[in-house]
């Protein structure tokens, strides 16, 4: 403070605004533009297919060098490396990776005598994500090296590796993978000369989003139904098999050797405090070039689209929102497009997320309302049932968006429906409620006034609604109608008509 | 007497108004097994020898006690060998092989989506609908797919057996979007007449190259690379000095 002080005295300044600075003035820190990553520092560098994918291009690239001295550092410094490097979770949680793999070593785990797990969680499929399924294809070493230089940290014994089945092809690239580093010796018994013992499986699922939550991955690992455990225990307790194990996503666990080799401080020198790195961003929907990139954290969204994408279909006004991180974060508007930075904490204080960085983007030709009304069928489909407020409230949801699509409704439904998603999220044992119920409240948020407008265009043309969607034509006037089905009820006037 | 009444009240119920409107069905397939002449526990399934080296080598993956953890990749292996549908008979020698109780296998081959428990065609084709997918046009591509095989409906098979359509969620190509899978390969990037090209190959029994139909490699940007454009750098480069 006081040298960041002492240095502005040498700029030139007008002399009272240099009276005005206190001690408590800090300097005005340049101001930093975040993006333009370089090939030179980008760490999937076949993501694209381009080169062989097999050991021979991937030793060609710098995988497997001198994995062994990485091994021989230990845990604690491989663990230490990662918590330097910042970097955090790229599934979707943001929770940072060093202090995760390091509840595994908890004091005297040498003497348990339970075999320890790593479980690799390839199982993408949230809408929007298409970033694992590069590294699974391009470079499947990077994955199988990462197992080993995760599992060597939290002194795993194996590795599984659960990918989606609908993944055919990648799964083949990485059983090739695993294959050809069994048989150079790289990993099984006496890993990389290092001896240390460590295997690699790989196991294929069969179609359910699911089992991307840790502890229904780990469920349907054991071959059951993908249903999520409650926690505590936590996985590193007692988790796959009974024994200790952390799940991490496929990006987490692959960049892992190179932040190793390459140092902490390079990987933390990208993106901002706490966000730092470079990521995987896959971006889809309305933009001329989709495409999936890896690019520094940090880096401004219309930043990304612009430089990457060619840009939104009809140029930038033509836009109409965004979804930055995958169907489960709530919807951001034009004009926070133009603001928000793409890391966790920018994107946390648009009050939507970071997520798994996949970018959805919707123009003007968009019809918002369809588009989240198709999350919810999405949801409806995935949930597993376990949980009462997520198996009834996914259909709910998807009823109500399906009527508020035409604007078969009443204002008041709105609501309703925002109620209802309160009592969803939160009250179930894993993430998937909340997903649910997350992309409905951005909508509310952004763009109740276009609902509102259909609700009323609806009832200007087809007279009074009674909640639930049925018209009050439809109803029988012999028959008393209970008042709280909303048939009398005057039309509420929208709060943006007031 | 009774019921001549009953019938009275129902029949002026009817008049005023219906009783329900729910539809009886709530879920997307029907998750209890109905003996058929063409699937009962009397058809006889079993690995062939290939499948059964496979299904010793997928078992050995997990550890001796916990062989259950098995059933997905061996449900999925059956499903294979039986023309791409799970019987009741493979559900039952998968539980056989791994000595688990049948039930717990019909839980797992019930919750799976990939699991079909009815016939399916000889090209599965399945459609991915949901959001990124839809705002690049994915029902105008399933609307041509039922068109062009002779106006199925999702979920139906043509009436020569050679093609099922259905509607999947996420499918994780969401930046080349929109796309359909047969089998097990993803076509995509497709437009109506790409779609159209795909499937006319496979009714003349070709197999369409599989990956994107607009002619760039994978996920990159198809107006030219932004990125990875040089060589990749070798082993050791801008490594810390003791791992260069």
């Amino acid at each position: 403070m006081f040298r960041a002080s002492s240095s502005t005295s040498h700029i030139a300044r007008p002399f009272r605004a240099k009276l005005r600075r206190s001690f408590a003035t800090v300097q005005d820190t340049p101001v930093r533009r975040y993006g333009g990553l370089k090939d030179q520092d980008r760490i999937f560098t076949n993501a694209y297919c381009r080169h062989d994918h097999g050991i021979k291009g991937a030793l060609s690239r710098g995988d497997w060098h001198k994995t062994k001295d990485i091994l021989l550092k230990g845990d604690s410094w491989i663990i230490q490396t990662i918590k330097d490097s910042g970097l955090r979770g790229r599934g979707g949680a943001g929770f940072p990776s060093g202090l995760k793999w390091s509840f595994m070593n908890k004091p005297n785990w040498e003497k348990d005598p339970r075999p320890r797990y790593l479980v690799v969680n390839a199982d993408e499929g949230e809408p929007g994500t298409c970033k694992d399924r590069e590294i699974l294809r391009g470079d499947p070493h990077k994955l199988v090296e990462g197992c080993l230089v995760a599992g060597r940290a939290m002194n795993a014994s194996a590795a599984y590796i659960y990918i989606r089945g609908e993944f055919y092809q990648e799964a083949s690239h990485v059983q090739q993978a695993i294959n050809e580093a069994y048989k150079q010796g790289l990993i099984g018994k006496n890993a990389c000369g290092s001896g240390y013992d460590f295997d690699v499986y790989l196991h294929r699922g069969a179609g359910a989003y699911i089992c991307g939550e840790e502890t229904a991955l780990i469920e349907s690992l054991e071959g059951k139904q993908g249903k999520p455990r409650l926690k505590p225990p936590f996985p590193a307790d007692v988790g796959l098999f009974g024994c200790p194990t952390t799940v991490a996503n496929v990006e987490t666990v692959a960049v892992a050797p190179t932040i190793c080799r390459r140092g902490a401080p390079w990987f933390a020198g990208f993106g901002r405090a706490r966000n730092q790195g470079t990521k995987l961003f896959c971006i889809s929907g309305h933009v001329n070039n989709p495409c999936v990139v890896e690019e520094e954290m940090s880096i401004p969204l219309k930043d990304l689209i612009e430089k990457h994408c060619g840009g939104v279909i009809g140029g930038w006004d033509n836009l109409l929102g965004i979804i930055p991180g995958g169907s489960s974060v709530p919807v951001l508007p034009i004009k926070q497009c133009g603001e928000v930075l793409m890391d966790y904490d920018s994107l946390k204080d648009a009050q939507s997320g970071l997520g798994t960085g996949a970018v959805i983007v919707m123009n003007k030709s968009t019809d918002i309302v369809a588009a989240i009304a198709r999350f919810a069928h999405f949801y409806k489909h995935e949930s597993c049932g376990q949980c009462t407020p997520c198996r009834e409230g996914t259909t709910w949801m998807m009823n109500m968006m399906d009527r508020f699509v035409e604007g078969r409704g009443h204002q008041r439904e709105i609501d309703m429906l925002l109620e209802l998603t309160k009592q969803i999220e939160g009250r179930t044992i894993c993430a998937l409620g909340d997903a649910a119920a997350w992309p409905i409240q951005g909508l509310m948020r952004h763009f109740r006034p276009e609902v509102e407008k259909r609700i009323a265009a609806f009832r200007a043309a087809n007279g009074p609604v009674l909640f639930g969607g049925r018209l009050k034509t439809e109803t029988d006037p012999t028959l008393a109608l209970p008042d709280n089905l909303g048939a009398n009820l005057p039309e509420v006037a929208p709060p943006s008509a007031q | 007497m009774l019921a001549a009444r009953l019938s009275r009240t129902l029949k002026a119920a009817r008049g005023a108004r219906r009783i329900s409107t729910t539809p009886a069905r709530r879920s997307d397939a029907l998750f209890v097994h109905r003996d058929t002449t063409y699937n009962n526990p009397k058809i006889a399934f079993e690995f062939s020898p290939d499948n059964l080296k496979r299904a010793e080598e997928i078992i050995a993956r997990y550890p001796p006690q916990y062989k259950k953890a098995a059933v997905i990749p061996l449900l999925d292996l059956g499903q294979r060998q039986n023309k791409g549908w799970t019987s009741i008979s493979v559900m039952n020698y998968v539980a056989k092989l791994l000595g688990m109780p049948p039930m717990r296998v019909y839980e797992v081959a019930t919750f799976y989506t990939m699991f079909n428990r009815e016939p399916i065609g000889e090209h599965f084709v399945q459609v991915c609908t949901t959001t990124p997918c839809m705002l690049r046009g994915a029902y105008d591509i399933l609307d041509t797919v039922c068109k062009d095989l002779g106006g199925i409906k999702p979920g139906e098979t043509t009436k020569d057996g050679k093609f099922t359509v259905i509607e999947v969620e996420c499918q994780g190509a969401c930046s080349n979007a929109p796309m359909l899978v047969v089998g097990d390969d993803f076509y995509e990037d497709l437009t109506p007449e790409t779609t159209k090209k795909v499937l006319d190959a496979f009714k003349k029994g070709e197999k369409p190259k599989p990956g994107p139909q607009s002619g760039r490699h994978t996920s990159e940007n198809s107006a030219g690379l932004t990125a990875l454009t040089s060589e990749p750098y070798g082993p050791g480069a801008f490594c810390t000095p003791e791992f260069s």
